[in-house]
């Protein structure tokens, strides 16, 4: 190469050397450049909205105490702009010990959706679509069928010849959703609850797929709360709002349960059905029920280990 | 190895004497690939032109959809995967068909199999770009992409079925980039392609081929909660109908190449790839019968997504049209194949190429990925059409795709053109 022999050419540029082909060419990558950047434009007034720090942001588990801060801080002062609204982000940890479970008595439920509403106030979820972590079914009496089930019933209830079934987040022991998520950002905490890092989701709703329960939720777009309905207390692992495209979903309220109160669904729930807390303490009453009644799961044959348990009254 | 290009004159050879010079030369061959990318006629400008507006639209409607949140899709927390899924799972199994001429040429070393098998390569590289496409605009979070990076983000494996397709799919599109890559070179070069640097890439390729499929299946039939793919026949099937779509589509690569190029071939590649066809093609009917008889029969719950796409359920009739649709294009398409005439140069094989590609499509995306969300893991029914925009996002892809095969093709064209113009010159 270096003694000037001729280069080999293709046949196509045996022809002589044309400044005229060379200047279109050139004119033709020049627009289509053009025609790329104005195509993608929408991209920038996207990019606007994420900032470095948020875009270098480490996995919640690798972060350090002082990282740690500096999100939450970060986080508060984005809900302080984009909303104008004082948060406070907490992260309560996993208290060694302790076992969350919940269970429901479905011979007092009466479908009243009093805890997704209760669910949709708490975890500051989107008005426009109503979201809740909550599906309330009504069920045929005389069997467990979803496929007679309806979850989008409108009318006074109870119903004579139904009963009700609300489904949530089982926080099973064995998790498919955490077994398909491509980058651990969504995991099973030390008291069993299984929690999404939102900052480190990527989108791809494959855990979305993996759950029999339908218990999944993802941002299709970013929430809209009206600003005086914002709930201040907030949980990193919980219920902060979430940002556009990430997936989100039931986290028995650790943000009130690890601090020792109850989630919002059971506090808000009329009628006495819930029953949530710690299955290790021999004297709780969740330990109670799971020992006395005749409790069932949903699902069982999966082998997803629901931590959530149904039940009837005698 | 059968190549004619190694036998040519020494007048296009290159003096490259030692490994630095072959470096060297590279950035060469690489500017003159370019030149080669962007000469042609007028009609070959259209094709460009044609291609890259579409791709232009398919990427504003990406661009719209980050910025305004994938509402702008209509998929929904019941159907949670759409056309982008399953044009995804299309794709691979292009990409995998592209074996299907690896295995007669090295295998088998039928040699005017061998002329073309960089063709089928190229089909791979391709599809596997379509792949990868489909996924990517997917992600509700396409920044957080490094997420994904192993060694920089937090790859989940061997645990999520999605890290070993992602390491299965680049594998495959690295492995196939190489060998095109190295073929090309060492034309351009008018040297003798040394088999030591891609045969064993080749065999590679070969077991490679049949682990994109398998992985692609194994995200789907891993998930208990969704009865419709939890079935062990669903990677076999990926597999027969991916070995119908890949030949089927090189057949018409090569058909265009035929009568936009003056290179010629023997008519037993593409005879030997309708052998393969009519046998996949039989075994995948055959498992899909098997599958069906299983479903209604027993008439189990598992049935209820089944009974959906076919018939519709509850009123709910959105994915029969698609399903019944696809079975006819590929019952037509397989008797096509199977008549005499389908072995010769004409329209019978064009048209039952396209018949069996539509109808794969759809078998695999519209009437495969869909319908496991329908209906939902409680047995909700809520209906999925996808919306102009995921429209516009997958043909931008398949353009996209489109031109980097054009380019491809058409760079294998030119250095093999010249080469033969040398040799009969000389």
């Amino acid at each position: 190469m270096s003694n000037g022999a001729p280069f080999p050419t293709l046949p196509i540029l045996d022809q002589e050397p044309s400044n005229r082909r060379g200047f279109l060419k050139a004119c033709g990558a020049t627009l289509g450049l053009a025609a790329w950047a104005t195509a993608l434009k929408p991209l920038t007034e996207w990019a606007q909205d994420v900032s470095v720090e948020e875009f270098l942001q480490k996995h919640y588990r690798e972060l350090t105490a002082d990282q740690k801060q500096a999100v939450f801080h970060r986080l508060e002062e984005d809900c302080r702009k984009e909303h104008g609204v004082d948060v406070t982000i907490s992260d309560p940890q996993a208290i060694p010990g302790v076992q969350f479970a919940y269970a429901l008595n479905l011979s007092v439920c009466i479908g009243c959706r009093k805890c997704a509403e209760a669910c949709h106030i708490e975890n500051n979820h989107d008005r426009a679509t109503n979201n809740s972590y909550i599906r309330v079914f009504e069920m045929e009496m005389g069997g467990i069928d979803f496929e007679q089930g309806n979850a989008t019933y409108d009318h006074p209830v109870p119903q004579p010849g139904k009963f009700y079934m609300p489904v949530q987040c089982q926080q099973c022991e064995n998790p498919p959703c955490v077994k398909a998520c491509p980058i651990e950002a969504t995991w099973q905490e030390q008291d069993g609850i299984v929690v999404v890092d939102y900052n480190w989701c990527i989108g791809c709703r494959y855990c979305e797929a993996a759950c029999p329960y339908h218990a999944r939720r993802f941002n299709w777009e970013a929430p809209q709360i009206p600003a005086e309905e914002i709930n201040p207390d907030q949980g990193y692992l919980s219920n902060r709002i979430r940002p556009q495209g990430v997936m989100e979903k039931c986290t028995f309220c650790l943000h009130r349960t690890r601090e020792g109160k109850m989630p919002a669904c059971l506090e808000a729930c009329p009628t006495g059905a819930r029953v949530f807390g710690n299955m290790l303490d021999p004297n709780s009453e969740i330990r109670w029920v799971i020992e006395n009644k005749r409790t069932f799961v949903l699902k069982e044959e999966l082998g997803t280990k629901p931590r959530f348990y149904y039940f009837f009254d005698e | 190895m059968s190549d004619p290009v190694s036998t040519s004159s020494p007048q296009i050879t290159t003096p490259v004497g030692r490994s630095g010079d072959l470096i060297a030369s590279y950035p060469r061959f690489l500017w003159r690939a370019l030149q080669v990318a962007t000469d042609g006629n007028w009609l070959f400008y259209g094709w460009m032109t044609l291609l890259t507006a579409i791709a232009l639209v398919g990427a504003n409607a990406w661009a719209i959809q980050v910025r305004d949140g994938m509402i702008v899709t209509n998929m929904s927390d019941h159907v949670s995967w759409g056309l982008y899924i399953a044009n995804f799972t299309f794709g691979v199994g292009l990409a995998a068909g592209g074996v299907m001429m690896v295995i007669p040429a090295y295998l088998y070393d039928d040699e005017e199999m061998h002329e073309l098998v960089i063709i089928g390569e190229a089909v791979a590289v391709a599809a596997i770009l379509m792949s990868t496409l489909s996924v990517a605009v997917d992600l509700g979070r396409p920044d957080r992409f490094w997420h994904l990076i192993p060694g920089v983000g937090k790859f989940n494996w061997p645990m999520s079925m999605l890290t070993w397709d992602i390491i299965v799919l680049n594998g495959y599109l690295v492995i196939n980039l190489h060998i095109v890559g190295y073929l090309l070179y060492m034309r351009y070069l008018g040297r003798k392609p040394n088999p030591r640097w891609y045969v064993p890439f080749v065999f590679l390729s070969i077991i490679w081929a049949i682990s994109i499929h398998t992985v692609t299946a194994f995200l789907y039939c891993g998930l208990g909660g969704r009865p419709f793919w939890n079935t062990s026949l669903l990677a076999p099937r990926f597999l027969a109908s991916a070995f119908v779509s890949g030949p089927a589509f090189i057949l018409l690569v090569l058909r265009i190449l035929r009568s936009t190029t003056h290179w010629e071939w023997s008519p037993r590649p593409a005879q030997t790839l309708i052998q393969i066809i009519r046998v996949a093609m039989s075994v995948n009917l055959l498992m899909l019968t098997s599958e069906l008889f299983t479903l209604f029969y027993t008439g189990s719950g598992h049935a209820a997504a089944a009974k959906y796409l076919f018939f519709g359920s509850h009123g709910a009739i959105g994915l029969v049209p698609w399903i019944w649709a696809a079975i006819a294009m590929n019952l037509i398409g397989t008797v096509l194949f199977f008549m005499p005439s389908a072995l010769e140069r004409g329209g019978v094989r064009i048209i039952a190429c396209l018949l069996c590609i539509g109808g794969i499509w759809i078998e695999k995306g519209m009437g495969l990925v869909i319908p496991g969300f329908i209906p939902s893991t409680l047995h909700e029914i809520v209906e999925y059409t996808p919306s102009a925009t995921e429209w516009k996002v997958t043909a931008g892809i398949w353009a996209f795709s489109i031109l980097v095969l054009t380019i491809l093709v058409k760079l294998i064209a030119a250095v093999r053109q010249h080469s033969i113009a040398m040799g009969t010159h000389s």
